[in-house]
């Protein structure tokens, strides 16, 4: 069996909802209640097909002429005039007035069947609109011969394989006031306008789509001055890719409390805390980060308007601006009332497939939370889905109402989406409040379970080590006389210590001393007793001679010097010798 | 086909009311409710219109693009060019009381 062909209407995101777009050669309803943008979507069909499937189209209307479709359609950026010069569309404007028909007998809509014939052949159209085909149901009485005609009329469009939207307006209780969606059975598409809360969301639902598997969902969509886009559903499977690579998260101590090397990318980054507790400014060293490491970063600011959210970045060191100029900053603001969640989701889409960023912030993530946590959870759920498909690192900020334990309980129902949950608070102690900061969380990493004190200043973020010990945890100006009076203990102890030791080498030194005295003397005295011993010798040695003198003498002529002793000593030396 | 009936003889007042009529009647080709349409009409001019106006007889089938002018969707439509403003008549004509309403005509036919 051969499968059900599509068309893709090259629609963001509506290709993805019904998996390939519209049954190619058939005819496809789309129906809504007034201004609910059935004619938007059907004209971008017919103006993506000519201009990107080279597939040229014809839109019949019965409603509006060729020139107010024009202008209508103009502000989506979609010019039908010049297409239609082009030889890629033909406007077709049937006119229905039942005020100057008469009806005399039996007819058909055979002119209908000439005239769509006839435009179809001169551009060899390949998609046919018909907006809004029930139009036909004022001017006409015979509603039997109507039937049968619309009827005809689509056996028509498929016998020619002309891929056809027909718009149709939504009836009570019914998709549509004439039920044509019975005889349009492939594919029917309900688009819806809701204002809840004085907010207003369009959503779209693909209520019948043969033999294809879609996505039956209501899904939020959105009209701007680039056209339709849908938000495409999560995807049902975690199958996308992980990235095993770390990024900065822009401040070193924060770094370090993530094994030095900071988030995965492809992670969800979630900081809550209070108010006042450094979450934008850890948002702003992250955006700043990403620029410095040559990527782009989508900067979403609910609270503050990108002017002022610049101007106080400086005050901590970051100049942002420098990155904006260069394009790789996005930033963008807009007030949470503005839109319901799905708005807000659906413009993050748009921005992310615009910008290309490798990081999306938002901040804070809470100003969205209008309708309950619930809400919150399945488009945060549906946001970090996106993001991860598409390896982009998410930063988001969440503001905590109290300042106690509460505070982690209330996130819970988001915590299992994020990653890295980075926790901020404030620590009031002696009369300040200093603020603090932890890694409640991260996955796939040895984190720190430090808690580590947030400081700013205009060189940027710093996270001290807080003061741990004698049973206490200090921040601020407790941590810092804590550590001073710790400071001048230890220098005390060092002096001591020093203390000792001088006097230690000082007795050394003495001693030391003392032996070379010792060693001193016992040199002098042994050279003394080899002095004494040598005067003895020389003493002896004259005596010796004086008495070989008297000798000699005596020898020669008696004793006539008169000198004695000769021979004793004489004798003595012998001795000695 | 276009085919040219009528004359347009005396542009005075023939049939009594000052009327001339410019009509074109639209056609699908030798389709039995054209062709119905055609031979209705053509008695009907015969019995109320004396001569007084101008048909002109488009077939779609072959000159389509001659069917957005007068905004034609159904098939046959008769309509009333002349005088304004535009009138039209469709289905096959075989009601002439209704044509002569179709034509703003019947007041002055009663009248007659």
């Amino acid at each position: 069996m051969k499968r059900l062909d599509k068309s893709p209407t090259g629609i963001a995101g509506f290709d993805e909802l019904t998996s390939g777009g519209v049954p190619k050669g058939r005819p496809t309803i789309v129906c809504g209640g007034p201004g609910c943008g059935k004619t938007m979507l059907a004209v971008e069909f017919l103006v993506r097909g000519a201009t990107e499937f080279n597939e040229p189209g014809v839109l019949m209307t019965f409603e509006e002429t060729s020139e107010e479709m024009s202008k209508n359609v103009a502000s989506l950026g979609f010019d039908l005039q010049k297409l239609a010069a082009k030889k890629k569309l033909v406007l077709e404007y049937v006119r229905i007035e039942p005020a100057e028909i008469q009806e005399t007998g039996e007819y058909d809509l055979e002119g209908l069947f000439i005239r769509l014939q006839h435009a179809v052949k001169t551009i060899g159209a390949k998609r046919v609109v018909l907006d809004t085909l029930e139009a036909i149901f004022s001017g006409f009485s015979n509603t039997g011969m109507l039937r049968a005609e619309i009827r005809r009329l689509f056996r028509w469009l498929k016998d020619r394989g002309l891929t056809t939207v027909v718009t149709a307006e939504k009836g009570e209780g019914t998709l549509t006031r004439y039920g044509l969606e019975e005889y349009v059975s492939d594919c029917v598409i309900f688009l819806d306008h809701r204002v809840t809360d004085q907010i207003s969301t369009r959503r779209m639902r693909v209520v019948k789509y043969r033999g294809a598997s879609h996505i039956a969902d209501e899904v939020p969509f959105l009209i701007d001055e680039r056209g339709f886009s849908v938000l495409p559903s999560s995807s049902m499977k975690l199958d996308h890719e992980v990235s095993n690579e770390r990024i900065s998260s822009g401040v070193k101590d924060l770094d370090d409390m993530l094994e030095g090397k900071g988030f995965y990318r492809g992670s969800s980054v979630f900081v809550s805390g209070t108010a006042g507790s450094g979450k934008s400014s850890l948002a702003a060293q992250f955006a700043r980060q990403t620029c410095r490491d040559g990527e782009r970063c989508l900067y979403v600011a609910l609270e503050e308007s990108p002017a002022q959210a610049m101007r106080n970045m400086r005050s901590i060191g970051v100049d942002l601006e420098k990155h904006v100029r260069k394009g790789l900053l996005r930033f963008e603001a807009w007030r949470p009332t503005q839109s319901g969640l799905e708005m807000h989701l659906l413009h993050i889409h748009k921005l992310v497939e615009q910008h290309k960023p490798s990081t999306v912030i938002i901040d804070p993530l809470t100003s969205l939370m209008t309708g309950g946590t619930d809400q919150l959870h399945s488009m945060l759920m549906r946001l970090i889905d996106f993001l991860k498909t598409q390896q982009i690192t998410g930063f988001f900020t969440a503001l905590t109402a109290g300042r106690n334990k509460e505070i982690e309980e209330t996130d819970v129902g988001i915590s299992s989406l994020i990653d890295t949950w980075i926790f901020a608070r404030d620590v009031e102690l002696n009369g300040e409040r200093n603020r603090c900061i932890h890694v409640l969380k991260s996955r796939g990493m040895a984190n720190s379970n430090q808690i580590r004190e947030f400081l700013m200043s205009k060189e940027g973020i710093r996270l001290l080590p807080v003061y741990v010990g004698n049973g206490a945890v200090l921040t601020g100006s407790a941590r810092i006389s804590q550590e001073a009076r710790e400071r001048a203990e230890n220098l005390q102890r060092e002096q001591t210590a020093e203390e000792q030791q001088r006097t230690l080498s000082v007795s050394g030194k003495r001693k030391a001393l003392e032996a070379q005295i010792a060693a001193l003397r016992l040199e002098y005295a042994q050279e003394e007793a080899r002095a004494t011993l040598v005067k003895r010798q020389d003493e002896r040695r004259e005596r010796e001679l004086s008495e070989d003198m008297l000798e000699i003498e005596s020898f020669r002529g008696g004793a006539r010097r008169g000198k004695s002793g000769g021979r004793n000593g004489r004798v003595g030396v012998e001795h000695e010798s | 086909m276009r085919a040219r009936t009528g004359v347009r003889s005396k542009k005075s007042s023939a049939n009594g009311n000052g009327r001339y009529l410019e009509l074109r009647l639209y056609v699908a080709g030798q389709s039995p409710k054209s062709l119905a349409a055609l031979a209705n009409l053509k008695k009907f001019c015969a019995e109320h219109l004396d001569g007084q106006y101008e048909l002109q007889v488009i077939d779609l089938v072959k000159t389509p693009q001659l069917a957005q002018n007068d905004q034609i969707l159904a098939i046959p439509t008769l309509v009333r060019k002349l005088p304004v403003p535009i009138r039209k008549i469709i289905g096959d004509l075989s009601d002439s009381a209704r044509v002569l309403v179709g034509l703003d005509l019947r007041d002055k036919a009663g009248a007659e």
